[in-house]
């Protein structure tokens, strides 16, 4: 952990003590067992929320306490450990960064309390085919007399059922594949025309397919400005990378830490398989990963907090490295523990198959090294 | 109050700081200003050093700020840590270098002043801040590598001295030193504790040094020889049999001297991807045209990236008082991995013009970079091999059992 305020660390130990005591795996294994229907224990959102934490980038003037994208970050991290189901970065980080960067003050008045509050979830509606492709939007929003009509379909909306709010981008001009053309739009998730799927994924979370059918929305409902939305998507979606960057290190970290004791306690051949070298290396090898990992995801998270230039760099930079670790440490946890591991039982499975959704979302590792690549002009 | 005493230090700070420049100013020769191969000079035979450089170096030992935190009266600068990011800030701003280099600086001087005796500090630590006496480090052996404790050199004692024999391979620089710190065997009934720490004058009957020519072709390591090496036994540091506690100590600065000075400095040469460019070329969209190549070219720069950022919040992380940072057990490998990444992408990038041994085919920093490759190799077996790192933090930070009773 890099230099925390003290307010950092306070914040940072409350959250991993209420994830602890409150939110252990365990209470993940029993939602997904219960199969509700919005992969979320409703209970825990709130609490999660009346301690605050949804609204910790939102300013204080809309009720947030404007404590930043690290201080948020210390908590997805400390969540991530325990695999604690909450739309706490769809809705806190990703949705609220669009409003806090691109809404009109309207849109920040009607949303931004009540998301800080946790009565309203909001979520970014992006995606449209296989892969993480932010200007390949096919969507189109047309003009109409009183604003515009969308018509397409979005896939792979995190925690899309849930959601009272969606941040959609929507082609009002130019072809797929095209930067220039994409509009933004704040669309109540009631909206007449919208029509919701639950997208049953391995990782047992709330994702969601999306469909818009003639979805009437005022144009007022415009978050930036007409046709040059990419700009403002891309800043939006990297404040929602970092975040899900550090609830992956989160449970990088604990899936590292539950394989090392394992690793204490398991005998074979008459002595602890931790004492056995072709395992101690990897160890080591991961705990190296984990420790770069962490340099990363501070970087890109304080970068965001002081506005540097080099935030899309650093968050592409982090999630790479983190989605390396994240994808080692979890093959490793299924591998290290053996048969036990390949178990509904234990929660390896359960590491593994997160780990394998937060690499797609976003932009898995393929898509940010090529980001990186163009970054720095080669 | 904390911040009372930090705005203090702020204040100190600013006036240490125009001190350093004046004393710059006055006493660097402007001649040496970004002269690289002044410094290279540094670290080789005593005759090369001449000149401004002689000057140079006689008025920074002078200063004693060649070992900025030493104390003043081992002929150190008695600066804080702080006076000492000063002058080392100022000193880059100057483009002026540190003219004292090499072991005794960087790893015998440090333990010394731990260890020593008040005779023995008098008697060596000026040596070493005035850059007269040069030393070199007795360690590794033909048969003890990274079991380094299984060292087989022996001492005897004969009244008031010992007998020294046997040998000490990797010894970098022994041909230029006048000094060597040595580990030997002064019991072999155990393994660890019969190991004592001397030091000694390599000009004298008994030592003989042979240069070993490397897969790079320069021979910047010896083998050294003794036979019947008399050595005082108030030369003994730290107590009989208590040379391994001395030993690990000594290699602690050895380690993080190599990484804050070699894994993490950034490009020493040019940047892959404008090398790629120049040898590989674009393709119309102005992207290195091979892209398994490009996407290599981008696993190094994010791991340089990471590493970067890793020294910077360890540097973060020591400001808040935290303690050591497990962090810093990963530097040695993975800043030596990314070098050695480098050093190899380079090569492929320069095709055939990166296969080049001598001759006019080839460019200067063609050669140099194959040259540089080579001695790569070396970055992941010395100073504790990529393998014995893993050891470490297997053991220490993550507390798996010991697989034997080894160190």
């Amino acid at each position: 952990m890099g230099l925390l305020s003290e307010e950092q660390e306070m914040l940072r130990d409350a959250a991993k003590g209420w994830a602890r005591q409150n939110s252990p795996v365990a209470a993940f294994r029993a939602m997904r067992d219960s199969d509700v229907a919005i992969a979320y224990d409703a209970d825990s959102w709130k609490a999660i929320a009346d301690m605050g934490w949804a609204g910790v980038i939102v300013p204080e003037k809309y009720g947030g306490s404007d404590f930043g994208y690290l201080s948020l970050g210390l908590v997805l991290e400390e969540l991530g450990r325990t695999l604690t189901a909450s739309p706490l970065a769809a809705s806190a980080m990703g949705t609220a960064s669009a409003l806090v960067l691109g809404g009109t003050e309207s849109q920040k008045a009607l949303w931004l309390p009540r998301i800080a509050e946790g009565s309203a979830i909001g979520t970014l509606a992006i995606d449209e085919g296989t892969h993480h492709a932010p200007e390949r939007v096919a969507a189109k929003a047309t003009k109409s007399d009183t604003g515009y009509v969308l018509n397409g379909a979005k896939v792979f909306v995190l925690e899309g059922l849930a959601a009272h709010l969606l941040i959609v981008s929507a082609r009002t001009a130019g072809e797929p594949g095209d930067q220039d053309g994409i509009t933004l739009f704040a669309v109540p998730a009631d909206a007449p025309g919208i029509g919701r799927e639950r997208l049953a994924l391995i990782d047992h979370r709330g994702a969601a397919r999306i469909t818009f059918s003639d979805v009437e929305v005022g144009a007022e409902s415009v978050i930036g400005t007409e046709n040059s939305g990419w700009s403002l998507l891309d800043k939006i979606l990297d404040r929602a990378r970092a975040g899900l960057s550090a609830e992956m290190l989160g449970a990088a970290l604990e899936a590292f830490e539950i394989t090392v004791e394992y690793l204490k306690v398991r005998v074979q051949f008459g002595q602890p398989i931790g004492s056995f070298q072709a395992l101690q290396h990897r160890a080591a090898g991961m705990f190296t990963d984990l420790e770069l990992a962490r340099s990363t995801v501070e970087a890109a998270l304080r970068a965001i907090d002081e506005g540097s230039p080099d935030v899309a760099e650093l968050v592409s930079l982090a999630k790479i490295k983190v989605g390396d670790t994240f994808y080692r440490v979890s093959n490793e946890m299924i591998q290290m523990h053996g048969g036990i591991g390949m178990t509904d039982e234990h929660d390896a499975g359960f590491y593994l198959k997160r780990a394998r959704t937060c690499e797609a979302a976003f932009g898995n590792r393929s898509y940010h090294r090529e980001r990186f690549a163009t970054i720095r002009g080669f | 109050m904390s911040q009372a005493k930090s705005t203090l230090t702020a204040i100190e700070e600013v006036g240490f700081r125009d001190e350093v420049r004046e004393w710059l100013a006055a006493n660097f020769p402007p001649s040496l200003t970004g002269d690289g191969e002044a410094q290279r000079r540094i670290l080789k035979d005593s005759e090369l050093i001449t000149g401004d450089l002689l000057l140079w170096r006689e008025r920074m030992g002078g200063k004693g700020w060649a070992v900025p935190t030493w104390p003043a009266e081992y002929g150190g600068g008695g600066l804080s840590a702080a006076q000492a990011r000063v002058l080392n800030e100022e000193m880059t701003a100057a483009g002026a270098f540190n003219p004292i280099d090499g072991p005794g600086v960087m790893m015998f001087g440090p333990t010394l002043l731990e260890y020593g005796t008040e005779d023995q500090k008098q008697e060596h630590l000026r040596g070493i801040a005035s850059g007269k006496v040069r030393w070199c480090q007795g360690f590794s052996e033909p048969g003890a590598g990274s079991d380094l404790a299984s060292l087989s050199t022996r001492a005897d004692e004969h009244g008031d001295h010992f007998l020294v024999n046997g040998s000490k391979i990797w010894t970098s620089r022994g041909a230029q030193a006048d000094m060597m710190f040595c580990l030997v065997r002064t019991d072999f009934s155990r393994k660890h504790d019969g190991i004592s720490f001397v030091v000694f004058e390599m000009h004298q009957p008994g030592v003989k040094i042979r240069p070993i020519r490397l897969i790079s072709g320069i021979s910047p390591f010896c083998e050294v020889f003794f036979t019947d090496v008399k050595v005082p036994k108030a030369n003994l540091i730290g107590p009989l049999n208590g040379g391994w506690t001395v030993a690990k100590r000594l290699l602690q600065h050895e380690r993080s001297n190599m990484v804050m000075g070699g894994g993490t400095k950034g490009d020493a040469g040019i940047p892959l991807a404008k090398l790629a460019k120049k040898y590989v070329g674009e393709d119309q969209a102005g992207r290195i045209a091979d892209s398994h190549l490009r996407m290599r070219i981008v696993d190094n720069e994010v791991d340089e990236r990471a590493v970067q950022l890793t020294v910077r919040r360890i540097a973060e992380e020591a400001k808040g008082g935290s303690g050591p940072s497990t962090a810093s057990s990963i530097l040695k490998n993975v800043g030596m991995k990314v070098l050695q990444d480098k050093a190899e992408l380079a090569l492929e990038i320069m095709g055939y013009q990166g296969l080049g041994w001598e001759g006019e085919h080839f460019s200067d920093d063609e050669l140099s970079t194959v040259r540089e490759w080579l001695a790569g190799k070396a970055f992941s077996i010395f100073g504790g091999s990529h393998e014995v790192q893993n050891n470490i933090i297997a053991k220490r930070i993550l507390g798996l059992p010991d697989p034997s009773q080894g160190r």
